[in-house]
């Protein structure tokens, strides 16, 4: 769990439910921005904004196409999160089964003493 | 997951929650006492490779705890966070924040409950705020609805692993 930037890392960027949305569209496919607004009904200027975000913290790539600018999904971008959530499962996983073998043993020890009153 | 130790559940119910779920063959007593007991802590809490080190523990509401977790390299990871609620023996809410990753607070909220059999079901809550929160409300008039869920996110999650 390496220290971030508070200010542009990936759980910044997912926490925006706008951006959330860009992303589920974009789980669909690339997109470019004025398809993102008309499919989400939101202002040009918002999307580009977001996809700015998205795009620093590695969780969109763009390409051009002609005239055009098509946004995909880079689901690599979301390794820090998917990292975090993982090293978070893990511990409390191992700090529960460390907590479940305490209370077994106070218990057993418990009996223990009270036997020997 | 061992097959031995698959007793902890962990699922993503909603937006900014985490909530994992574990019964443990003890009376809820004494599993409550093991959660706010200084002298417990450092038999459970962490990763089992790493030593932990209770700074502070003052289990009150507004009181601080902060618990350091040393490594065999001698690393060290300090974790900690506020009591806001004490209900003994059934409920603690505390915030909790990883120091190596400030500013993103979590508020866990712990329920113990007596299952008829005599064993606990321990259901922690983790709700994921601050920076959110903060950007949520900057957002807020404008989020309309937004409903997209953890589990969607989760999808993602394992395509970018």
């Amino acid at each position: 769990m390496a220290r971030l930037a508070t200010t542009a890392d990936v759980f910044n960027a997912v926490a925006e439910p706008q951006r959330r949305q860009i992303l589920t569209l974009l789980a669909g496919g690339e997109r470019s921005v004025n398809e993102i607004v008309e499919a989400l009904v939101l202002k040009q200027p918002q999307v580009s904004k977001h996809l700015r975000v998205l795009k620093q913290v590695g969780l969109v790539r763009v390409r051009g196409a002609g005239q055009q600018r098509l946004y995909q999904l880079n689901g690599a971008g979301l390794k820090p999160m998917h990292d975090w959530v993982g090293t978070f499962e893990h511990f409390w996983h191992e700090s529960f089964d460390r907590l479940d073998e305490y209370l077994q043993e106070v218990q057993k020890k418990e009996k223990h003493d009270v036997g020997k009153e | 997951m061992s097959a031995k130790n698959s007793a902890t559940t962990m699922t993503l119910p909603s937006e900014r929650e985490i909530v994992m779920t574990r019964i443990f063959n003890a009376p809820r007593e004494l599993v409550f006492k093991a959660y706010t007991d200084p002298e417990v802590i450092p038999q459970w809490w962490g990763l089992r490779s790493a030593t932990t080190t209770v700074d502070k523990m003052d289990v009150r509401p507004g009181g601080v705890w902060r618990f350091v977790q040393q490594d065999t390299q001698g690393n060290e990871f300090a974790f900690n966070g506020e009591y806001r609620e004490i209900v003994p023996p059934e409920r603690l809410v505390n915030t909790f924040e990883f120091e190596g990753m400030p500013g993103h607070i979590i508020v866990d909220t712990a329920i113990f409950e007596a299952q008829p059999n005599g064993t606990t079901r321990l259901t922690v809550t983790s709700r994921f705020a601050s920076l959110e929160d903060r950007e949520g409300m900057l957002q807020s008039g404008m989020e309309g609805g937004a409903n997209e869920t953890w589990d969607r996110l989760a999808e993602y999650l394992a395509q970018g692993a």
